[in-house]
């Protein structure tokens, strides 16, 4: 799709007849492999495929990268965490930062559906990196798009454009976002100011998936919450986005010395 | 006869500690057929049979140790499988000195029967030397039924019904069966290769495992019944870890046992970069709890690595409910007791990563709810340890998942799943559970025998008896 981002459609017939908006699956690529949890970009329940968006980080995309059609994914399973909470609040802006925007994507498609005035904002570092453009705009009913080196759009971050938006006097009812955690984290403190409502979805490190390590907890609003049962969306307001950075750079060292084997 | 009885059990070699310390194999290396048929010569027979009382799934115990006695060791192997569709397993980590052995008539003057060594004996000989004996499949009844989780209990459960003529499917969340046989319980005390071993024998009853199916996610139990099963069995373990509240728990380097073993066993973090799933080794690290999961937790540290590992358990050595052997190994293997120790903080570095842990000392006061001396914090007594890595192993709650997507479930104040104690019948119609889900974190042969009475009560049910 872009520089070492992208899209993989996998069958699975079960988990796109089960899928909702802001649910992930968990996936192990090979038999040494580590679970890795990608969020669901788009489903279909007729042909029974889901489609996942990835940027080549780690050990796992790095293989996934190299899939061609008709090869299996080893283990594959979802849908895993709670839907997005979709409800008609009025005018929702749903932004997404990086490879948070095929996230984000499914839940704007769904809040337009139910009769939301959808605002897009999506975010690059730069133009070639910016995907799916025209699927964010076919949801929204504006879309704003911004890089961080002003190569297409807006310049500046997608906080930018929120803080003006939201400086322009217009009533926003609701904000989803979902990015990096930096970019989550400012997205919160631009809103914060104005009370409004504003879910992240959180991209912790994670193991089962299912509640039974605790491998994923942050603390929200003071309290630990598990990321993969409890969430992964969570208050923007409560969440405690500096553990949640400490916590998703445990394994650099580790994440450096497989990536040093391969070369 | 009694005259020539040996007062003691038959040893069995074991692994010596500085060699085991550096690999993940197991650690009792298991009798020779000499061996075990030495110590079977010392069961009395003895009519009343204390022992089948004992165990908790009644396997008929003087039977199958007359066969281990006259080298009949097949035979032994289906007298227990009569019983116990996971003897291997049961060999190896039930806590015999607690049930069979701890009524067994002999041991009223001696050491009793080494009845956890026989059965392990029996259980490994057949593996090696027979091809799996399946029983001659029972006329199919032509209903299906779902069981949720493949642990000890769901197992048993699904091959007792698989054996009645049932079409069984289990659906399991992890890529791999097993339950905590497989991400917990630790490869030197439990080899992989016999959990594979028994799930395969389970199989072979005709049962389906579907693994990576997370149930109340993929599918809810109303829609298993819409899939065409007439009953479900829920044996989802306990599974959530518990913390203690304590600050800086959240701290990078601090994990859940469940997490850390999940990495070592399930994962192969051990084998790290060859498997890709990491795990902080740790220099220095402290285990909280007194468990059989701390004791794991412990020298799976060992093995990894650590140069020392610190056990730190609130109350004395008395009251730890850690089975002594266990506990021996451990210290053999060179890990120090903290007892009558409380953490109050786990203190990080700027990159929040743990670089310590705060302890206050703890002395004995009145017996509490449980008949254990309640320990009480000695004021002033806080002193810190230098650590890089903290596991907290100070046992489980119910998972939720499952529960909160199946309405009407009725459950306990703490989230377990209510049920009648003889059938394990849940408050939904066709429903039953068993295993720790039911009774919070318990044994692998407790959630066995609960799984065989919901089995019976499935196929009472299902047969229009109840
Ligand atoms: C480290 C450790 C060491 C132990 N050592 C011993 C010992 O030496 N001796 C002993 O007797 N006992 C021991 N125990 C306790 C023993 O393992 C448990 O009591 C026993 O495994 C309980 O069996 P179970 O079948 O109820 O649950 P589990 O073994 O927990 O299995 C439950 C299974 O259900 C699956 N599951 C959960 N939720 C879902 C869902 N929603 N959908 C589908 N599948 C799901 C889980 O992935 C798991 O595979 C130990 C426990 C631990 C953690
Ligand atoms: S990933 Fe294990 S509990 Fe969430």
């Amino acid at each position: 799709m872009a520089k070492n981002i992208h899209l993989l459609k996998v069958a699975s017939p079960e988990i796109a007849k089960k899928a909702k908006a802001g649910q992930f699956v968990v996936l192990r690529a090979v038999e040494e492999g580590e679970r890795i949890p990608l969020t669901l970009y788009d489903w279909d329940p007729r042909d029974g495929t889901i489609s996942l968006v990835f940027q080549e980080v780690g050990k796992t995309t790095k293989l996934l990268a190299g899939m061609r059609v008709g090869d299996r994914i080893l283990n594959l399973i979802g849908p895993l965490g709670l839907p997005s909470h979709i409800e008609r609040f009025g005018r929702v802006v749903c932004i997404g930062g990086g490879v948070g925007v095929p996230a984000v994507y499914p839940i704007a498609r769904a809040m337009k559906l139910v009769g939301n005035e959808v605002i897009g904002i999506m975010g690059a570092r730069t133009a070639e990196l910016l995907i799916l453009e025209e699927e964010m705009r076919s949801v929204s009913d504006r879309l704003i798009v911004t890089t961080d080196d002003g190569s297409k759009g807006m310049k500046g971050f997608v906080t930018n454009a929120l803080r003006d938006l939201l400086g322009s006097g217009i009533r926003v009812d609701r904000v989803v976002a979902v990015g990096p955690a930096v970019m989550m984290k400012f997205v919160a403190e631009t809103t914060r100011p104005y009370g409004i409502k504003t879910i992240v979805s959180l991209n912790s490190i994670m193991l089962d998936a299912t509640g039974m390590c605790g491998a994923c907890r942050i603390s929200v609003g003071g309290r630990t919450k598990f990321t993969c049962v409890d969430g992964p969306e969570f208050d923007g307001h409560e969440v405690d986005f500096d553990l949640l950075l400490d916590r998703l750079n445990q394994y650099v060292e580790e994440e450096k010395r497989i990536a040093a084997m391969d070369c | 006869m009694s005259g020539r009885i040996s007062p003691k059990k038959v040893p069995m070699a074991e692994q010596p500690p500085e060699e085991r310390i550096r690999n993940f194999r197991e650690v009792p290396l298991g009798y020779t057929p000499e061996q075990a048929i030495e110590e079977a010569k010392r069961c009395l027979q003895c009519k009343e049979a204390p022992c089948i009382k004992g165990c908790p799934v009644e396997i008929d115990i003087p039977a199958f140790i007359r066969l281990v006695a006259e080298g009949r060791f097949k035979e032994a192997a289906l007298k227990i499988k009569e019983k116990n569709a996971l003897p291997a397993i049961c060999g190896r980590v039930c806590p015999q000195e607690t049930q069979c052995e701890a009524v067994c008539t002999l041991g009223r003057r001696f050491e009793p029967v080494a009845i956890g060594r026989l059965e392990r004996f029996v259980a490994d000989w057949e593996r090696e030397h027979c091809d799996p004996i399946a029983p001659n499949p029972p006329p199919k009844r032509g209903k299906k039924v779902a069981i949720i989780g493949s642990g000890p209990a769901g197992l048993t459960a699904a091959a007792d019904l698989a054996k009645m003529g049932y079409d069984v499917t289990i659906f399991e969340a992890l890529h791999k069966p097993g339950g905590v046989l497989v991400y917990g319980i630790p490869e030197f005390r439990l080899p992989k290769a016999i959990v594979e071993a028994e799930v395969e024998y389970v199989k072979s009853l005709g049962v389906e495992i579907r693994v990576d199916s997370v149930i109340g996610r993929l599918y809810s139990i109303q829609e298993l019944f819409d899939m065409g099963y007439s009953a479900v069995f829920i044996g989802i373990g306990a599974g959530s870890p518990m913390f203690m509240g304590i600050p800086g728990e959240n701290l990078s380097g601090v994990y859940s046992a469940n997490e850390y073993l999940t990495r070592s066993n399930l994962m192969k973090a051990y084998l790290f970069p060859e498997y890709h799933t990491p795990i902080k080794t740790g220099k220095k690290v402290a285990v909280i709890g007194g468990g059989n999961v701390a004791m794991d937790a412990a020298r799976t540290a060992r093995r990894l690595g650590a140069e020392s590992v610190y056990l730190i358990y609130r109350r004395s050595e008395a009251e730890m409910p850690a089975r002594i052997e266990e506990r021996e190994r451990a210290k053999e293997e060179g890990i120090i007791f903290h007892l009558l120790t409380l953490p109050v903080r786990i203190i990080g570095d700027e990159k929040g990563r743990v670089k310590a842990i705060e302890c206050v000392k703890m002395e004995l006061g009145e017996p509490d709810e449980s008949g254990r001396r309640r320990p009480i914090p000695v004021r002033g007594s806080e002193f810190i340890i230098e650590v890089d890595t903290v596991i907290v192993a100070i046992g489980t709650a119910a998972n939720p998942l499952l529960p909160r997507s199946t309405p009407g479930l009725k459950l306990t104040e703490d989230g377990y799943i209510v049920v009648d104690e003889e059938t394990g019948r849940t408050s939904l119609e066709g429903v039953y559970a068993g295993g720790d889900i039911v009774t919070g974190s318990a044994t692998v042969i407790s959630a066995m025998g609960a799984a065989r009475k919901a089995a019976r009560a499935i196929h009472e049910y299902l047969s229009g008896r109840a």
